[in-house]
């Protein structure tokens, strides 16, 4: 083996060769049918169903030794499931690692789409839950294969009409569901609906996988996906309006943290990198130290 | 079986396999795209290219169909010994391997059906010449156009009509690959 700096106690990125195969398979049926949800023979994986079990088999099967791997959760580059998800790839596949965005291939992400705008040369892994749009509309699989098939989704517009008819606007905040190239309906996976938009016509390849739910689905890069919506009630990405606290970005997801007892708070970019990246050149929020 | 078999696999599968894929992903995804492939030294009349992809994706979960001058002993064995895949009728196949004329009509394959639009076949199609030009093509995948030689471009866009259903093809010559799957559009 050559010029790779990997554990021989492991096959590369983990998974057995049977397993990356059919997982293979999969993922290029998955393009070739954009927003359907390929079923597939998820494995037992060491860590717990919800942390991503999903993604890592997808991105087990598509790391190549001269890869750069990036995890984000929620943005964050330094949370528990993100480290140990790098290190896990880390030991596994011998693959280099980043926190920066620009110089990753492949991002493993669960529930948020970098700020940074994604290049042809990149592919994002997203972890995904629930990956069936209709799952709590209805619950019988055989039901819901059968509303995909038919193009079915008048249930779904009800949802997001009940919304609008409940609170005056279409309340659902992530999991916003979207319509890939006019056919199928797809969870986008928890990104909150402000990421929904980069969703479309990104340049970069994007795989779903759910672990527990056994299934796979892909948009190939430059594939159309509109956020479901109304006429007189259009799809608007929203954010907390804001400024982060720490480098000033006005354009950004946000997250509320609570400081203190006392009602105190703060709004902080939920991607973690991005909001360095500013930092260091020289953007100052009103908080930042 | 001779021991000329038993040669021309992946070096080192797992690495092998892993940089093969992701060309594989990469024209799958980027229809018109033409790729590299390289590793596997197949018996003729195998292109190295198709024997890449036929050690990366096949194995004793998918039954492949030999279409033409590829069904020969030489070519059986070699699968038989680096992918155990059973070599079965066009109408069961997952995957079919052949010239264009080899692999014609279409209608033989499965193209999945409404519930499981996944359930069907992949076309490896050997091609005399893969060069970047011929038929325009749109869809998901393509910033605007792009273009592929592609050998009967009426039966792509019958099989575009199929979808969700339909087949999905790789296109092969020397180390070269390309794609195209059923969700594009051949103007």
């Amino acid at each position: 083996m050559t010029g790779t700096v990997q554990q021989a106690d492991y096959n590369f990125a983990y998974l057995d060769e049977q397993t990356k195969r059919m997982i293979r398979r999969a993922l290029l049926k998955a393009l070739a049918v954009p927003g359907y949800q390929v079923p597939f023979a998820s494995r037992e994986m060491p860590m717990p169903y919800g942390w991503g079990t999903g993604g890592v088999q997808v991105t087990a099967s598509v790391l190549t030794p001269q890869d750069r791997l990036k995890v984000i959760d929620q943005g964050a580059d330094d949370t528990t499931n993100a480290v140990s998800i790098r290190r896990f790839f880390e030991a596994t596949a011998g693959v280099a690692t980043t926190t920066r965005t620009a110089e990753a291939t492949v991002i493993q992400t669960r529930h948020r789409i970098p700020e940074t705008p994604l290049r042809d040369d990149q592919i994002l892994v997203y972890q995904v839950p629930i990956p069936e749009p209709l799952r709590f509309l209805e619950p019988r699989e055989s039901e819901t294969r059968k509303m995909h098939a038919l193009q079915e989704y008048g249930l779904m517009h009800v949802k997001l009409y009940e919304d609008i008819a409940r609170h005056g606007h279409i309340a659902t905040s992530y999991a916003y569901p979207v319509k890939v190239e006019g056919h199928y309906v797809m969870d986008p996976s928890p990104i909150p609906k402000f990421d929904n938009p980069k969703l479309s016509d990104c340049p970069a390849i994007q795989l779903f996988g759910a672990g527990r739910e056994q299934r796979i689905y892909a948009l190939p890069p430059h594939t159309k996906v509109v956020s479901l919506d109304f006429e007189d009630h259009p799809f608007e990405a929203s954010r907390a309006d804001h400024p982060c606290s720490l480098c000033g970005a006005t354009d950004t997801y946000l997250d509320e943290v609570i400081t203190d007892d006392a009602g105190g708070r703060m709004f902080i970019c939920s991607d973690t990198d991005h909001c360095e990246a500013r930092r260091a050149r020289g953007h100052r929020g009103k908080d930042a130290a | 079986m001779t021991t000329a078999a038993l040669t021309g696999g992946f070096e080192t599968p797992p690495l092998g396999s892993a940089l093969a894929f992701r060309a594989l992903l990469d024209v799958m995804a980027r229809p018109g795209t033409i790729r590299r492939i390289e590793g596997a030294a197949p018996p003729a009349p195998l292109s190295r290219a198709a024997g890449a992809v036929l050690l990366t994706l096949c194995d004793p979960e998918t039954p492949v169909f030999l279409g033409g001058a590829h069904d020969r002993a030489e070519v059986r064995d070699w699968l038989a010994f680096h992918t155990g895949a059973p070599v079965v009728g066009a109408g069961h196949c997952a995957f079919a391997l052949g010239t264009w004329p080899d692999l014609a009509p279409l209608s033989r394959y499965a193209v999945g059906t409404p519930d499981y639009p996944d359930r069907s076949a992949t076309l490896i199609v050997e091609m005399p010449a893969l060069a970047a030009g011929g038929v325009t093509l749109r869809g998901p995948g393509i910033r605007d156009t792009a273009s592929l030689p592609l050998p009967d471009p009426a039966a792509f866009r019958a099989n575009r009509a199929l979808f969700p259903l339909g087949l999905d093809f790789i296109f092969t010559c020397g180390d070269d690959i390309a794609a195209l799957p059923r969700s594009v559009e051949v103007l």
